[in-house]
C-alpha cells in the first residue's frame, strides 16, 4: 500500500524553524536528507520532495479551452503544503511509524493519508 | 534513457534474451559485478541504436562482450585516473571468452536476489541485470520514478560489492533459490494486479516474470535439489495467467472469478501449467507454490463454476494452510469451506479466522462476510457488509465491484 506523508507549514512551525540558527537550520536539512536515505535503504521510498514558497506557486484554470494562470492569492492562506514522502507500506501503522520520523513531526504536524490503488483486482 | 523501450519489435527481444550470457561473461572477465552491469546496459543500448541500420552481427553475444568490455575498461580508466587511485585489478581483455554458460541465468538471479537487499531492490536488480530491462521501463511497470529505480539499483550493486561471482554451495543454494522464486512470484503479482488499461506504454511484468522463471526451470532442473517449487511457481504463473484475457470485460469492468467467460481462458497456458504439475504433484513433500497451482488448476478444469470441484479445493487448502499458513490463506479457505459445506458453516468459519487481527479488519473479509450473507439469504445485512467492504479498500476496481454487489441487492424487499 502507498501512503503520502504531507509535511505541513504553519504560522508557529515557520516560526520555530525560524528561531534556529544556521546550523540548526542545516541539520534539519539533513535530517530530512538522511531519513530519505535510510527510507530508498528500507525500500519503502517511492519518492519525496519539498515544495517552494507558496509565493511562487501559479493558479490553473482552464475556461472555454482557455488556460489562464494567476499568481495567488495565497498570502493569507495560513497552512500549506511543504513537502512529502511517498512511501509503500506494509500498512498504516508502518505508514505512522515513518511519518514520526520525518523531523518536522517533532515540532508541527505530519498527516499521513492511503493512496488509492487504480489496480484491477481477481478474487 | 533514451532508446530500447519499445516493447514491439523483435530486436528488443533479443537483446533482453542475450543479456544475461553478456553479462555473466563481462563480469567474469572483469570481476565486478556492478560495474560489469552499467557497461552490458551500455552495450545493449549501443547494439538497439546501431544493428537495425547496420544489421545483427554474425556473433551478437560477441559483439555485446566486445562493447561492454571496452566500455568497461573507458569507466575503469576514468575511475582510475580521476582518484589517483592504486587498484591492483587485472584487466584480461586479451583472455577468451567464456560465453554462455549453462547457469549463467541461475547464477545472476541467485546474485541479484542476495539476501542482504530488500525485495525492492531485487525486483529491481533482477529485472535489470536479468530482464535486460532499462531503468526507464523499470519504473513504468512498477509505476515509481525512474531516478527512484536508478538509486535502488546504484545502491544494491554498492551493497553486494565483492560478492563471489559464482554459485553458493549446496547447503546455501537451496535457500538461495527459494528467494529467487519469491522475487520471480513478487514480479508476477505485480504484473497481474495492474489493469490492462494502463499497460499500453508499460513492460508487461507478468509475461516478464514467466519468460524469467522459465530461465530459472531450464538453469536448475528440480531434480538437482528434489523440490518442485519451481516447476509449481512456473505452473502456478500459467495456471493464473490464463486467465487475464478473461478479467476484463469489454466495458471494462473486472469479472472475478466465477463470473468469467471460460472461453476466453488460454488454455495453452493451462495444458502447460497442468502438464508441469503432474510431474510435480507425486513428490512427498509438495511445496507452497505448487499446491497453489494445484488449486488453480482444479479452478482451469472446470467447464462452468457451477461445475468446480470444491471438495478437492478445500482439500488443497487444508495443505496450504498448514505449508504457508497466512491470513489471505485462511480467507480462501473459508471460501472453498463456504461451496463445500454451505453459508452457515463459512460463517463460522470465518468468524474463527477474524480472530487473526490481520483478517478481522481487511475489506476482504467484509467481502467474503457480504456474500455468505448474500447466499444466505441475508440480504439486508450482505448489502451492508458490501458497502462497508466498498468504503475499506483503496482499489477502485474493487470499490465498484462491491458497490455493485450492493446495488443489486437494493431491490423490493430490501430495507435500505
Amino acid at each position: 500500500m502507498r501512503f503520502l506523508i504531507m509535511v505541513q507549514s504553519n504560522p508557529s512551525s515557520r516560526a520555530y524553524l525560524e528561531s534556529l540558527t544556521e546550523a540548526e537550520q542545516e541539520a534539519f536539512g539533513r535530517a530530512h536528507l538522511a531519513l530519505d536515505s535510510a527510507l530508498l535503504d528500507s525500500g519503502h521510498l517511492v519518492a519525496s520532495q519539498g515544495l517552494a514558497d507558496p509565493a511562487e506557486a501559479r493558479r490553473v484554470t482552464v475556461r472555454d479551452g482557455a488556460v489562464v494562470a494567476t499568481d495567488g492569492p495565497f498570502a493569507e492562506v495560513k497552512e500549506h503544503l511543504a513537502g512529502f514522502y511517498l512511501v509503500d507500506c506494509t500498512d498504516l501503522d508502518e505508514a505512522i511509524s515513518i511519518a514520526a520520523r520525518v523531523p518536522d513531526a517533532a515540532f508541527t504536524h505530519v498527516e499521513v493519508r492511503p493512496v488509492l490503488d487504480f489496480s484491477a483486482w481477481e478474487e | 534513457m533514451p532508446g530500447r523501450s519499445e516493447p514491439s519489435g523483435g530486436l528488443d527481444t533479443l537483446l533482453r534474451r542475450l543479456a544475461p550470457s553478456v553479462l555473466a561473461t563481462v563480469a567474469r572477465r572483469h570481476g565486478d559485478f556492478g560495474t560489469a552491469e552499467d557497461a552490458v546496459q551500455e552495450a545493449l543500448l549501443a547494439a538497439a541504436t546501431r544493428w537495425p541500420a547496420h544489421g545483427v552481427p554474425d556473433n551478437p553475444v560477441g559483439w555485446l562482450v566486445t562493447v561492454a568490455s571496452r566500455r568497461w575498461v573507458e569507466g575503469w580508466r576514468q575511475d582510475t585516473a580521476r582518484r589517483q587511485r592504486e587498484v591492483a585489478l587485472a584487466v584480461r581483455a586479451a583472455d577468451p571468452p567464456e560465453i554462455a554458460e549453462r547457469d549463467d541465468s541461475l547464477l545472476l538471479l541467485v546474485l541479484c536476489c542476495h539476501p542482504a537487499l530488500t525485495p525492492v531492490s531485487q525486483v529491481g536488480l533482477t529485472l535489470r541485470a536479468v530482464g535486460g530491462l532499462t531503468t526507464a521501463e523499470i519504473g513504468r511497470a512498477l509505476l515509481v520514478p525512474e531516478a527512484t529505480v536508478g538509486q535502488r539499483i546504484s545502491r544494491a550493486k554498492a551493497r553486494i560489492r565483492g560478492t563471489r561471482f559464482t554459485l553458493p554451495g549446496p547447503a546455501e543454494l537451496p535457500d538461495r533459490i527459494a528467494a529467487v522464486r519469491q522475487v520471480l512470484y513478487l514480479i508476477f503479482t505485480e504484473g497481474h494486479t495492474a489493469s490492462s488499461g494502463r499497460e499500453l506504454h508499460r513492460v508487461d511484468l507478468a509475461a516478464e516474470a514467466i519468460r524469467l522463471t522459465r530461465l530459472l526451470y531450464a538453469d536448475q532442473p528440480d531434480d538437482r535439489l528434489g523440490d518442485g517449487e519451481t516447476a509449481g511457481l512456473l505452473a502456478l504463473m500459467l495456471l493464473t495467467d490464463a486467465r487475464r484475457p478473461a478479467r476484463l470485460r469489454p466495458d471494462g469492468t473486472l469479472a472475478v472469478l466465477a463470473d468469467q467467460d471460460r472461453s476466453r481462458w488460454d488454455r495453452a497456458a493451462i495444458a502447460e501449467g497442468i502438464a508441469l504439475l503432474e510431474k510435480v504433484l507425486p513428490a512427498a513433500n509438495i511445496g507452497a507454490f505448487a499446491i497453489q497451482a494445484a488449486i488453480a488448476a482444479v479452478h482451469a478444469e472446470a467447464p462452468t463454476a457451477e461445475q468446480t470441484d470444491w471438495p478437492q479445493i478445500l482439500g488443497l487448502y487444508d495443505v496450504l494452510r498448514v505449508r504457508a499458513p497466512g491470513g489471505m490463506v485462511e480467507l480462501n479457505r473459508v471460501v472453498a469451506l463456504a461451496m463445500v459445506h454451505g453459508p452457515a458453516a463459512g460463517l463460522a468459519a470465518l468468524a474463527q479466522a477474524a480472530a487473526d487481527p490481520a483478517i478481522a479488519g481487511h475489506h476482504r473479509t467484509i467481502a467474503v462476510r457480504a456474500h455468505l450473507l448474500e447466499r444466505r439469504g441475508e440480504l439486508a445485512a450482505a448489502r451492508a457488509a458490501y458497502l462497508e467492504a466498498a468504503a475499506a479498500t483503496l482499489n477502485l476496481a474493487e470499490r465498484r465491484h462491491l458497490e455493485a454487489r450492493a446495488a443489486a441487492l437494493a431491490g423490493p424487499g430490501v430495507p435500505r
